[in-house]
Order: C-alpha cells, then structure tokens, then sequence
C-alpha cells in the first residue's frame, strides 16, 4: 500500500510537468515596464470606490503603482464601494499623514467631512474617476477623470452617424450612478430610441443570452451599447447568435474588447483612460509638493472620452493585455 | 381529540393517489413551471419559438446543473455558501495552469478537479468535525476562494481575468464535449441542457433508488437516530460537499471553455439562487426532504422568468422584485399543500 503511494507521489508530478510545453501558455505573464526612479519620496495614498475584482479599477491601481516606482513615491492603495466604509479609509490614511491624498467620489456627500478632515490637516487631496462637479467645493487642488454624460453623448453621436434609430443600453450594476449618466447622455445626442436592459455583472453566461433575447423579441433594435468590457465581451456573441445586424459599441476596454475592434466586431470602445486616472493623480500630486505645480490650473484635467476605433485598436490591444490600457 | 378512538397506523394508512400527488415535493414547482410558462408563452411569440426555448433553456441550465447537487446537499441538511464562488475557482485554475504555467489543457482540467474536489472535502471535514453549521463553515469558505480567486488572479495575470483559452491545443475537443450546441427546429440548443436533464436523472436516481440516497435522506433527517442504527452520516456529508465541489468544477469549466475567458469576481452572489431554485423545487431548509427534479423545475422557473420578462418587454429594473416575491409564493404554495396532505392523512 505504502509502494503504491511512493509510486504515485513520483510519477504523477513527473507527467504533470511532462504535459508542460510552452504550445498552452498562450497567455505571458506579464512583466512591469521599469521606470527611472525619481527619488521624490513621497507618501500618497489613494483611495476609491472600486470594487476589489473590478477589470477597470485594477488598470487605476497598475497606474498607481507604475507612478509610485516612477516618481520614487510611496503609494498605498485602498478600496470600497460602499461610501461608508470609504470614508473611513479616507480618515484613516489621513491619520497615517501622508503628503497627499486622491480620492474617488462616486458618492460625494457621504466622503465630504472626511475629505474636509484631511484638507484640515494639511494634506493636498486631488479628486478622481467621479465627483467632478463637487471637487472645487471641497476644496480638492483639481480633478481628473471623464464626465460621463459627455462620454454617453459621444456614443450617441457617433451611434447617430452610423445610421442608428433604437439602441439598447446594458446595464451590468444596479444603481450604479455613472452607468445610468452613460445611457442618459447617449439618449441625449442619439435621437432615437434607447432601451435600457439590466443584467448581473457576476454572471455573464446569463447576461449574454438575455441580450439575445431582447435581440430576437425587438427586432428594430440596431445598436448595442455595453457600459463595461466584461459585457461588451459577452454582448458580441449575443448578437451574433441572434443573427441580428446590431452595431456594437462599448464603454472601457480590455484586450479582448481591442481585438474585437480590430476584427470589426465591436464598431468602437469609448476609452476614459484608467490608468492615466491613476498614474496623473500621483504624479500631479507630487508636482505640487516639489513644485507647487497645478495641471489644468485647477480647472477638471479630462481624461476622456477618447474613441478606439479600428484604426488605432491593434497598437492599445497589446497593452490592454497587459493591464495598463 | 381524545386519543382513545382505535386509528390505523399512519405508516400503513392507504394513502390515495391524488393524496400521494400532492405530497410529491416537486409538485408545486412543476406547477409553477406550467404557469410561467403559460403566462409568458401568451404574450410573446419569441418566447414560445424554438429560438426562445434555446435561451431560457440555456440559462436555466446553468443554474440548474448547480441545483442538483445543491438539492441533494440540503436534503442531507447542509448549505453550501460557496457553490457559486467554486465555479469561479475551477475555471480560473484551468485557465491560469494552462495558459500561464503551459500546463497540457487535459492535465490543468484534472488538476482543477483535484483542487475541487479537496475543497469540497475540506468543507464536508469541518462541518462533520466541528459540528458547526455548514451555513457558518462554508460562510468562510465563500470568502476565503473570493480573496483567492481575486489574489492568485492579480497576482498572475495583473488584470481580473483569464482568457484566450481558445487559443491551445485541445480546445476544440473539450468545446464539442462541453460547448456545442444541438439545432432543433432552426435554434441552437447549448449541450449543457443535456448535461443538465442527464444529471438531473443521475442525481434522481442515486438520491432514490441507492443506498447512498437512502443516506443522505436519513443524515438529513436526523443525524443521531441515523448514526444509530448505522448510517455513516460523516461521509455522506463529506460526499455531498465534495458532490457539490465536482458540479462547481463541471460548470465553472464549461462556462470558461464556452465564452474563452473567466472573471474573478464571476459566480458571487448566484449560491443563493441554487438555493432558491432548491427550496422552489420543494428542499426543505432543515433537510431531510426534497427533490431533484424539484430543484431543476426550479431552476427552470428561473430561467423562464428572467428570459421572459425581457421578452415581453418588461423594464428589467423590476426582474428582482418579482423574482423574489415568486419565490415567497411558491415556498407558501410548497407550505400549503404538504401541510394540508399530511393533515388529511392523520
């Protein structure tokens, strides 16, 4: 009995490593981009409302860190979508003291005394992703991200120049406020007709098959705009399946969604740039304690809406593999 | 009231057949199929095509396929909390030993079922040896692979997904194996729906015509009085876990192979309608009763119900809300009816 498990515990890791070939390992693990060490050596802390396995909010945090290593900095990085719970973290990193402070306000009044505390004790706060419209009032340095009833008007736009009358707006998280502002602004400017759909984010098997159906039983439908890359995935082989002609177009972008682009499947992905997010708030905010320097003097610095087209897919969709697009 | 009037014994009564019916656990559950069908069948013509039974079929076979372990779980008196987590963990450990260890695609799927499989011994152990309720051990299993699943993820891929699984050598046999789909009547129909009614049959079948079935509704019942006269409750539980665990492998895998890559956050949140669909088809929550093929019937009502709203138009804000208030219906139906056969029969 004990020769039979000897025997076992030597071969099996012995074909286990025998069926290893490099033919499989089609994905490559993917290697940080060094950068020179700028040596500034300043503490910042970040601190967003993003979901812990959120696709976008881990192209912030890359941008984050990339920034860290680049500028010499020390950067932490907390999260949590529930507004409380971030401002807690907010008051706690306010206590750790550091030389600045970005902060993501999906839900503005609920971090405002948090954010005033920090301010308080001298800590520079930079505003991100969300909260554009609050951000002077709290008296943050500046912000940066995308408006996202601009980035829906720029769909709309281009949705109304491809010829689009009745789009369907998927939306992947309930209450969510900036997934409601993208559909309303692609309303805004498309002139037709959008239908909002709601569907599980977890569970995109069924998300696939209910914009199928919402294909087959609404046959004017002639657009399909997805609010993440996740969906936009998904979404492809929904209209496909249905056999329908739908356009498709889609908010954020990963590689998947930049190989569609490429291969025309997807007609174009609005990009707000996450990492550009992440990386420019810690590098704004170390230029302002070296150098007192304000980007875009106070004024919002935009990030978005940039379109990726077929046209300039195949150079983001290399990176977007890697994490950082 | 007295209890002086001579009685027949309850266990030899005759029982009548339509008594008999209505003490069946899936009754209520194939009731509601037919009315949900019925209801949305009337309003919409893509809902009773061919094209549409393929999309409600397919979604409620996902769910159905979990449902079936999880039915015979609950019949032995346990929960499992991290089902739907599982199904994320078994395909992201396909895909992440394949695609970024080079790991053979055949070898990296029976590793994943390895893994599996522990983990589901891991939470049949604990909940035996502790004694703790499996709602709290599995709680921290739940958990626990979330962080794993999130963690292992990051740390390789430095993005939350695993994909272009397509991309090795073998995949084409496992996608026909797991993936394909079947045309009826011009629609294509996902194999996993055959995969479904099969298992739907097997675990039917083992849970009544088996020895181990005979187990697990007697664990389920009462853990003592079965110990007693000799029935391993231990190992049933173990085996009803590690039942559960192998299911989250089958599905999780076909679910990866089918859309070429896999979310780390993917499957939180849906252990709750597997035991939703369990409990409409007729499980009861403190075990010891209940049904497979409820627990398919309810995954199907589902399925029905979330495909229909869309069809019919409905604003999908709502699809929660009536969900819910369906499932309080049906456990009320569920109530109903065996209280009122099982008075009858007294």
């Amino acid at each position: 009995m004990r020769r039979t498990w000897l025997v076992a515990a030597t071969v099996v890791p012995m074909l286990v490593v025998s069926a290893c070939s490099s033919r499989n390992a089609v994905n490559k693990p993917h290697n940080n981009a060094g950068g020179g060490k700028g040596g500034y050596g300043y503490k910042i802390a970040v601190v967003t409302h993003g979901s812990a396995g959120d696709a976008f909010w881990t192209i912030v945090q890359n941008g984050v860190k990339q920034a860290g290593k680049d500028m010499g900095d020390t950067v932490s990085y907390e999260s949590d979508g529930d507004p409380t719970k971030q401002a807690a973290l907010i008051d706690a990193a306010t206590n750790a003291k550091p030389d600045g402070l970005v902060v993501s306000m999906a839900n503005p009044p609920a971090l405002k005394a948090a954010i005033e505390r920090a301010e308080k004790a001298g800590i520079p706060v930079i505003t991100m992703n969300s909260g554009e419209a609050e951000s002077k009032a709290y008296g943050a340095l500046s912000h940066i991200g995308q408006d996202e009833v601009v980035a829906g008007r720029a769909v709309g736009t281009q949705l109304k120049a491809d010829g689009v009358h009745h789009a369907i707006c998927v939306i992947q998280e309930a209450g969510n406020v900036g997934l409601e502002q993208r559909c309303g602004g692609v309303k805004d400017t498309l002139g037709g007709t959008v239908t909002n759909i709601q569907v599980d984010n977890n569970n995109l098997p069924a998300a696939q098959t209910l914009i199928k159906t919402k294909l087959q039983s609404d046959t004017s439908v002639d657009a399909v705009v997805t609010l993440g890359a996740q969906v936009a995935q998904v979404a492809e082989g929904a209209i496909s399946q249905a056999n329908s002609k739908a356009e498709l177009a889609t908010f954020d972008l990963n590689g998947d969604v930049a190989k569609a682009i490429e291969q025309g499947k997807i007609a174009f992905a609005v990009d707000q740039q996450p990492y550009l997010q992440g990386y420019l708030a810690v590098v704004m905010l170390t230029l302002y304690k070296s150098n007192l320097n304000v980007l875009g003097g106070g004024q919002p610095v935009l990030t978005g809406p940039t379109l990726i087209t077929k046209e300039n897919a195949a150079a983001v969709a290399q990176l977007a593999a890697g994490g950082t697009r | 009231m007295t209890a002086a009037t001579a009685r027949v014994d309850e266990r030899v009564a005759h029982v009548g057949a339509l008594r008999r019916l209505l003490l069946r656990p899936e009754l209520g559950a194939l009731v509601g199929v037919l009315v949900i069908f019925t209801f949305f069948a009337a309003q919409s013509d893509v809902f009773r095509s061919w094209a549409g039974a393929a999309n409600w079929l397919d979604v409620s076979s996902a769910l159905g396929l979990m449902a079936v372990p999880v039915a015979l779980l609950m019949i032995g008196g346990h929960f499992d909390l991290s089902a739907g987590v599982q199904t994320a963990t078994a395909g992201l450990a396909t895909g992440i030993m394949t695609t970024y260890w080079g790991l053979q695609l055949y070898a990296s799927w029976v590793v994943s079922l390895a893994l599996m499989l522990t983990i589901g011994f891991i939470n049949g152990f604990l909940v035996t040896r502790t004694g703790l309720p499996s709602f709290i051990i599995t709680l921290g299993m739940f958990l626990g692979l979330q962080g794993l699943n999130l963690g292992v993820t990051k740390q390789v891929t430095n993005q939350v997904q695993v994909s272009n699984i397509d991309l090795v050598p073998g995949y084409h046999a496992l996608n026909n194996i797991l993936a394909s789909t079947v045309t009826i009547g011009g629609a294509k129909f996902p194999i996993a729906i055959i995969w479904w009614i099969g298992f739907t049959a097997l675990g039917s079948w083992v849970l009544l015509k088996t020895r181990f079935g005979n187990w697990i509704f007697a664990t389920g019942g009462d853990p003592n009085a079965s110990k007693n006269v000799g029935v391993r409750t231990g190992r049933t539980t173990i085996g009803l876990f590690m039942m559960v665990s192998f299911m989250a492998w089958f599905v999780g895998n076909t679910q990866f192979i089918r859309f070429t890559s896999i979310q780390a956050q993917s499957g939180i949140g849906q252990e709750l309608y597997y035991i939703a669909a369990a409990v409409i088809g007729g499980c009861l929550l403190t075990g010891g009763f209940g049904s497979v093929i409820g627990a398919s019937l309810g995954a199907l009502i589902f399925g029905m119900t979330e495909v229909g709203i869309v069809n019919v138009g409905w604003n999908s804000d709502w699809f929660k809300l009536f969900v819910g208030v369906m499932l309080l219906l049906a456990v009320l139906a569920n109530q109903f009816t065996r209280r009122l056969a099982e008075q009858s029969r007294r």
